[in-house]
């Protein structure tokens, strides 16, 4: 199984990308969404690219998405305080899969993760940030 | 219409000692690629009225900026009408091409353009120690990507292979052939790092990086220094050699700066890049005698090959098993110098640097035996990503 690590570098967390990184207190996965043309967008800025509205907010979203692609990390970048092998993806969201996120996924066996293999979000609470993590839908992995 | 009106020709080029833990420093580097290629030129120090260079005085990590614009120019007293550096730009060429417009512009008669490297001395200490020290927090794009465990391209680039892999059926076997020619070429090249023959066999069983890459699909951080001597055309002294137009430079990025928001993800800024070389020249992919084609990652170069046209979208893996066409002696060779996966990480310019020599046909042991005039040149890989059309006048 994946592992977790002792130690994560953490986020320096701005006035837009607050709601990304503490939406995971209340259990919400909070991505930054257009009210001019209603497309989600991330990172998280003050105006949509696709048609440069300011009238932007971050919105829950259902915090579930599907595995765009992923690659097995093996080189231990961390030493021992973030053990290998582990997973990481950049995951499409169900709401706007144009839009993405790169993750860790979670409690799944590395050898099971596949392109398409539908996930869900959870969040791991370090200091004043929750860092929102993917783990495949119950029942998704043979 | 030819970039820059054609205006500015290569005169020149220069490179240092290129090696592992040669602890000296960046500068000094430097300074060795700037007089060898302001001498190639034939000119003189005092001749120099610009100066260009990647990335400038960033905050980075372990010799990644060995030096800059203004350690180069005052290291050598020049007197200067115009000069730059920058990180967002379009890859590493990208301020080169920049000195290219200030000559076209009337800004500079002469510039020197640099990289200098010093990550194997500077990475010495080691990187974990220096990842898991850090005290502060990721901010920027690493703020999305490092408390997931994303610290390095591989990871960023890996997760591209993957999903090219997915949907077109490229096979790390093909995948392998592009570190498999850089070492091949290296041997021919007295400056490479690596140069001891390798197999298929070596390839796969090298231990893993991050799928789908292994060691030996990442590249060698290494100390060195390459320059270029850009002039206005007819002010370069005599030399007796040819000097080089350029025929198109591709600069373009038509989506965000991400590493993981691209529309398509088997694709990359290469492919903007290439575009809008291709649309400044009546040349064609089939009119290029070579390319050198950055390989930070093996996968980069299949991008650059892809995105250059010298394959379909998506055919590179059947264009890979085709070992002979990209050889030296072959249609078209590819990273002849051995590139950055068997030469070293110059971080770019060493693929500008080597198609200027074969060009010029002073490439010594690894010359092309066939008459070579157009040359390809593609850098950057993820969001990052310029390219040049070279043409030695006839």
């Amino acid at each position: 199984m994946t592992t977790r690590p002792a130690y994560r570098v953490l986020p320096a967390v701005t006035a837009e990308s607050a709601a990304f990184w503490t939406g995971g207190a209340e259990g919400e996965l909070r991505i930054y969404r257009c009210h001019s043309c209603q497309h989600y967008f991330h990172p998280p800025v003050g105006v949509c690219f696709r048609c440069h509205s300011r009238d932007v907010a971050p919105e829950a979203v259902s915090g579930r998405a599907t595995v765009a692609t992923y690659t097995i990390n093996v080189h231990p970048w961390f030493g021992d305080a973030f053990p290998t092998p582990y997973v990481i993806a950049i995951v499409e969201l169900d709401e706007e899969p144009d839009t993405r996120l790169t993750t860790q996924l979670v409690d799944c066996p590395v050898e099971d993760v596949r392109i398409g293999m539908p996930v869900e979000v959870e969040f791991e609470h370090h200091d004043d940030v929750w860092i929102p993590v993917f783990r495949p839908v119950a029942g998704s992995v043979a | 219409m030819t970039f820059v009106d054609d205006k500015v020709v290569i005169t020149g080029v220069g490179q240092s000692a290129v090696g592992r833990k040669l602890f000296r420093s960046g500068i000094d580097l430097a300074i060795d690629a700037a007089l060898e290629a302001i001498a190639h030129a034939g000119l003189q120090v005092e001749d120099i009225d610009g100066v260009a260079s990647y990335p400038g005085p960033v905050q980075a990590e372990g010799g990644f900026v060995g030096a800059t614009t203004h350690e180069v120019r005052d290291a050598l007293g020049m007197r200067t009408n115009w000069v730059l550096s920058g990180v967002e730009t379009p890859g590493q060429l990208g301020t080169l091409m920049d000195g290219a417009a200030a000559i076209a512009g009337g800004r500079a008669t002469h510039v020197l353009a640099f990289r200098s490297v010093c990550e194997s001395s500077g990475q010495a200490a080691g990187r974990a120690a220096a990842l898991t020290s850090v005290a502060e927090r990721a901010r920027g794009h690493a703020e999305f990507r490092m408390p997931f465990g994303a610290a390095s391209p591989a990871n960023w680039i890996g997760m591209y292979a993957m999903r090219y892999m997915h949907e077109f059926g490229l096979t790390r076997e093909q995948l392998g052939q592009v570190a498999l020619n850089a070492r091949r070429n290296a041997a021919r090249n007295p400056k490479a790092i690596y140069t001891a023959p390798m197999t298929l066999d070596d390839y796969l069983s090298a231990r893993m990086i991050s799928y789908p890459f292994s060691l030996y699909d990442c590249d060698i951080p290494c100390d060195g220094a390459t320059a270029v001597i850009l002039s206005r055309r007819g002010k370069a002294p005599s030399t007796g050699r040819t000097p080089i137009a350029i025929e198109a430079a591709g600069s373009a990025l038509y989506e965000r700066h991400t590493w993981d928001q691209r529309v398509d993800l088997t694709t990359m800024a290469a492919h903007d890049s290439a575009a809008h070389l291709w649309q400044q020249t009546s040349l064609t992919p089939a009119d290029v005698d070579f390319a050198t084609l950055y390989d930070g990652f093996s996968y980069l170069t299949t991008q650059w090959i892809e995105a250059l046209g010298f394959c379909k979208h998506g055919e590179v893996g059947p264009f890979l098993d085709n070992t002979a066409y990209y050889a030296p002696d072959g249609e078209l060779p590819i990273n002849t110098h051995g590139g950055q996966l068997s030469g070293g990480r110059l971080h770019g310019y060493g693929f500008l640097h080597e198609a200027c020599v074969q060009l010029w046909r002073e490439a010594g042991e690894r010359q092309i035996a066939k008459d070579v005039q157009v040359a390809a040149v593609g850098v950057g890989g993820g969001p990052e990503a310029g390219c040049l059309l070279l043409r030695r006048d006839s």
